[in-house]
């Protein structure tokens, strides 16, 4: 190593780090190239996964006409922004919309609740057979669905609940997101320290005031991952709205879809339309609960 | 009692000091007063449980001994067990059985291998790497009907995309195997082209749950233990292959035995995409087949024998899973 | 060949500069110790060595080629992480292999140069073992042997005792530096902790908030700091520092501190004259005092903290500052609040400038 080539790394360097640089070292460039080429793939793939939502957007704003032609457009020259309101109103999007909302908000709120209970109870009571119950909780989870609805069906006709909001939402209580969600408060809530509990048990707390002022506060992120993990799941019901239901009235946005695109064989933009509408509100929900949904996967995958 | 025994005693609230006996009663009652608590809070959950999961389980088994007459309005006839045998030994079931698990072989490799792919590359500490996350996990938010109505319109010989490259018959509408192989075993696990699009759909709906999962394992493996992999010399390929991979493991084996236990229970993009079982019933995966059969043939006792085989094909295969799989898995003990 | 050379090196994150204009050379086989207390750049400097981060000016050497565009794995140096970075899902003897199977290296070289290190760290019984089942000195040195094991050309040490208990700590320092002596590897270790650096080092470079304080000889740190930050931040108990005002006294120069006044000897003064300055801060360590009836600085004495073999005697000065005396064991210990006298060792004075803080020489 030369002096002059020393003394030009010096402290001159703080102020130039752009062109004397570059010419001295050939790897740098190596090394910003290799940075380039990563960005590059990440965009690749990303278009690759983004492609289909991104075409149905295009394809809700053209004419019916440049969607079947031959060349596919990329671009909308002319939207259609008719198609939203059409959807919206004629294929009942909105009615569709609430229902799926209403079912899936129930269906949640109910999971959590009775999942929350559950699982206080096998963390931090005593009572007889708790192993055997909470070994009979897990077995649910292999049962699938399928095998219920038969019978299900035929309970929701005698108790007279078929195409009502109950029928539609009772059952669905007991899908999986339950014995799961049971297990997770329970992890949840045996990560609790001891030494809460005795300093509450010492403050002369009974469980009931343990478990809303100290145990379930803080359990919230897992309570939140819970929510989110529940939500998507009753949203994404489909086999037992389309069992129960018997029209438009009850149906959720699934079924709805599937209506929508009957009805609009020739005003294919509508539908796409229609499936924008339906995509948003999840979107808006992954934004904001980004971090709840991975936490809620941590706690089932990597403790195994 | 002796002195200090009665100062534990005053510090639980509630209690005064007494002598031996009468505390013997009072925790008695305090213990069974928990345990009523505990069943109060577990019975909801096992109300649910009992009416809507567990009494139909029974009640499935039940019902698969009788068979349903032709003609509606007929009473059921006691058949017993034939009805089982019959079912299972049917040709349509069998069928069903191939296209569901070969639909289960296909969704489920591809999906983890493509979470762990993205969920490696945007594990990088590159600027605003975080776009790409959103972008990844994007999927996420679409539903069972919104990514199947998004393929099924995108794929339809009228206005899908694919216009330019007409085939006949349409993709959806294809029975044909994907790959000519004519050996006999490996020839009825071919799929066709319709359940390879159907496959598509599903794998691109769950990808972003797998992506977000996989990355999830991924913040299980430390960064110093890959800075140390780094400095040992190892290239970034053998950095994945021999501590990414094997940390990622137990995640995988998470995502494999739930993904596949989902694969199988598989119905709504079917249905939406291919009804009625597809082209020559080339989609008629087994929860596709129960529904079929309850919806439209009216058959409730053949839907009942259905669910029961989906239900054992299940277990068997989760078993299995755990017994040949698990002992793969890295366990850090 | 394990010379390692850090000319005018500069990191910054966004708008922090955790390491600035730092120069050092370290030679073939020397022990230097990178010393200061948490976010002083230690490590960051450590790692840029490694070649896990990339310098944002200046250049790294390591041999006699410039490495910034090399990827640490082909730096050819090791590291041991504060963490130990052990591969928790291989055993002990996979987790030593690896740097060699990575590296290509044959089998039977692979196998021989594994059980050496695994010996030579008294690992031979443990090997089929993995890290979840090892205590945490056995994980150190399942660190250090994967460390050693293809014989870098520089070892980098960050921290690597900092998570043992106390009494371990004090055994495997004295390991290291046995070890140290029959690797024959130029080892570049960094610690908050001034004893290891004292014991341990060939030399000490001691950093603050990104920027060399001073690099010298263990002996030459302890006795002539270059400037206050060093002086408080070696030696334990530390060194007591007392601002005060130069004034003239007969005979010569000396400082007046709250509760007295320190004569300067004559070399001394004569380069506080010539600094010029009316402020100064004088040092000395708690071991340089005479304490008596009568004295030059009077204090009261306020607390005594007895070790077995010496006494910490902690004395407040008339503004409420303290000042610590070490006394041994034997000579009969003062009363609490009793008024005494402080005697500095005149000779083992230190002074510095109160302004830049560095030291004044004679």
């Amino acid at each position: 190593m030369s002096a002059d080539t020393i003394a030009l790394r010096g402290t001159e360097l703080s102020g130039k780090a752009g062109t004397g640089v570059e010419a001295a070292r050939p790897g740098k460039r190596g090394r910003r190239l290799r940075i380039v080429g990563r960005y590059v793939l990440l965009t690749v793939l990303a278009a690759i996964v983004l492609f289909p939502i991104y075409i149905t957007i295009v394809n809700s704003l053209l004419l019916p006409s440049q969607i079947a032609s031959k060349s596919p457009t990329f671009f909308p020259t002319s939207p259609q922004w008719h198609t939203y309101a059409d959807a919206w109103s004629d294929g009942h999007l909105g009615r569709y919309l609430v229902n799926s909302a209403i079912v899936t908000i129930f269906v949640a709120a109910g999971q959590l609740a009775i999942a929350t209970c559950a699982g206080y109870a096998f963390a931090f009571l005593q009572f007889p057979f708790r192993r055997t119950l909470f070994i009979v909780f897990l077995t649910t989870l292999m049962i699938p669905f399928e095998i219920t609805i038969i019978t299900n069906l035929s309970t929701v006709n005698t108790i007279g609940w078929y195409d009502t909001y109950q029928g539609l939402i009772v059952p669905l209580l007991a899908t999986g997101a339950l014995g799961f969600g049971a297990f997770l408060m329970r992890q949840a809530f045996l990560q609790v320290p001891k030494d809460l509990q005795d300093a509450a048990k010492l403050d002369g707390y009974g469980h009931v005031r343990f478990m809303t002022r100290v145990a379930v506060p803080l359990v919230r992120p897992t309570l939140a991952a819970l929510a989110v993990f529940s939500f998507l799941a009753a949203w994404n019901q489909y086999l037992w709205p389309l069992l129960v239901t018997k029209d438009d009235r009850l149906r959720t946005v699934q079924i709805g879809l599937k209506q929508l695109r009957a009805t609009n064989l020739d005003q294919v933009n509508v539908t796409f339309a229609g499936t924008v509408i339906a995509f948003i509100p999840l979107v808006i929900l992954l934004l904001v609960f980004q971090k709840q949904l991975v936490r809620g996967l941590t706690a089932g995958a990597v403790k195994g | 009692m002796s002195a200090p025994t009665d100062a534990a005693v005053e510090l639980c609230p509630g209690e005064s000091p007494v002598t031996a006996p009468a505390p013997r009663k009072r925790r008695l009652s305090r213990r069974a007063r928990e345990a009523g608590l505990g069943y109060l809070l577990v019975i909801p959950a096992f109300a649910v449980f009992g009416v809507f999961v567990f009494y139909p389980f029974v009640r499935n088994f039940y019902l698969g001994f009788f068979s349903t007459p032709p003609f509606p309005g007929q009473p059921k006839n006691y058949v017993g067990i034939d009805q089982y045998r019959d079912v299972l030994t049917s040709s349509d079931f069998l069928d069903s059985l191939k296209v569901t698990v070969t639909f289960a072989i296909i969704t489920v490799p591809i999906g983890i291998a493509l979470g762990i792919l993205l969920a490696v590359l945007a594990h990088q500490k590159l600027k605003a790497i975080g776009i790409y996350r959103t972008f990844f996990s994007s999927t996420v938010a679409t539903s069972v009907a919104v990514a199947a109505v998004i393929f099924g319109t995108l794929l339809s010989p009228q206005v899908g995309l694919l216009q330019g490259i007409q085939t006949e018959p349409s993709i959806l509408q294809n029975p044909d195997p994907i790959i000519n192989i004519n050996l006999p075993v490996i020839r009825s696990f071919i799929p066709s082209v319709a359940l390879v699009a159907v496959a598509v759909t599903t794998i691109w709906q769950n990808l972003g749950l797998s992506f977000i999962l996989m990355s999830a394992g991924l913040q299980a493996v430390p960064d110093d233990v890959q800075e140390a992999a780094e400095i040992d010399g190892a290239g970034s390929w053998s950095r994945f292959w021999h501590v990414t991979l094997p940390l990622l493991s137990p995640t995988i084996f998470f995502a494999v035995v739930v993904g596949s236990i989902f694969a199988f229970q598989t119905f709504g993009q079917i249905d939406l995409l291919t009804p009625r079982g597809g082209p020559l019933k080339t989609t008629n995966v087994l929860t596709y087949f129960i529904y079929d059969q309850l919806q439209f043939a009216k058959n409730d006792g053949k839907a009942a024998v259905l669910a029961i085989a989906l239900f054992g094909v299940t277990l068997l295969l989760t078993l299995v899973q755990f017994r040949f799989l698990e002992r793969r898995v890295s366990y850090e003990r | 060949m394990g010379r390692v050379a850090i000319s005018g090196v500069t990191k910054r994150f966004d708008d922090v500069t955790a390491v600035d204009n730092l120069t050092l050379e370290v030679a073939d086989e020397e022990f230097i110790v990178l010393l200061g207390p948490s976010g002083c750049g230690k490590s960051t400097a450590l790692r840029m060595i490694a070649g896990l981060e990339e310098p944002t000016a200046g250049t790294i050497e390591i041999g006699d080629r410039e490495v910034n565009d090399v990827e640490a794995k082909d730096r050819d140096v090791a590291m041991v992480f504060q963490s130990y970075a052990l591969y928790p899902h291989m055993t002990v003897r996979r987790n030593v292999e690896f740097p060699l199977k990575s590296r290509r290296v044959p089998k039977t070289e692979r196998d021989q140069l594994v059980t050496e290190a695994t010996k030579m760290l008294g690992l031979s019984e443990l090997l089929e073992r993995k890290p979840a089942q090892l205590s945490g000195g056995q994980r150190q040195r399942v660190a250090l042997a994967r460390a050693i094991v293809r014989r870098p050309q520089a070892c980098l040490m960050d921290e690597p005792l900092s998570n043992l208990d106390a009494k371990l700590r004090v055994q495997t320092r004295a390991e290291l530096i046995e070890l140290r002596r029959r690797l024959r590897a130029t080892i570049v270790y960094v610690t908050h902790d001034q004893v290891e650096a004292m014991t341990m080092g060939d030399r000490i470079a001691v950093l603050d908030q990104g920027v060399l304080q001073q690099v010298d000889q263990p002996q030459d740190v302890y006795a002539r700091p270059a400037n206050l930050f060093v002086a408080r931040f070696i030696g334990n108990p530390p060194m007591n520092t007392i601002s005060g005002d130069v004034t003239r006294v007969d005979g010569g120069l000396a400082v007046r501190i709250p509760g007295g006044v320190v004569g300067l000897p004559p070399p001394l003064a004569a380069a506080v004259e010539r600094l010029g300055s009316p402020q100064v801060v004088v040092g000395a360590r708690p071991e340089d005092f005479q304490l008596g009836e009568g004295g030059p600085v009077k204090a009261t004495v306020s607390v005594i903290e007895s070790l077995g073999h010496e006494r910490h005697v902690i004395c407040r000065l008339e503004d409420g500052q303290l000042v610590i005396v070490r006394q041994a064991a034997h000579v009969p210990a003062p009363a609490i609040e009793s008024a005494v006298g402080l005697t500095p060792d005149a000779d083992l004075l230190h002074v510095f400038d109160a302004a830049t803080e560095e030291r004044v020489d004679a």
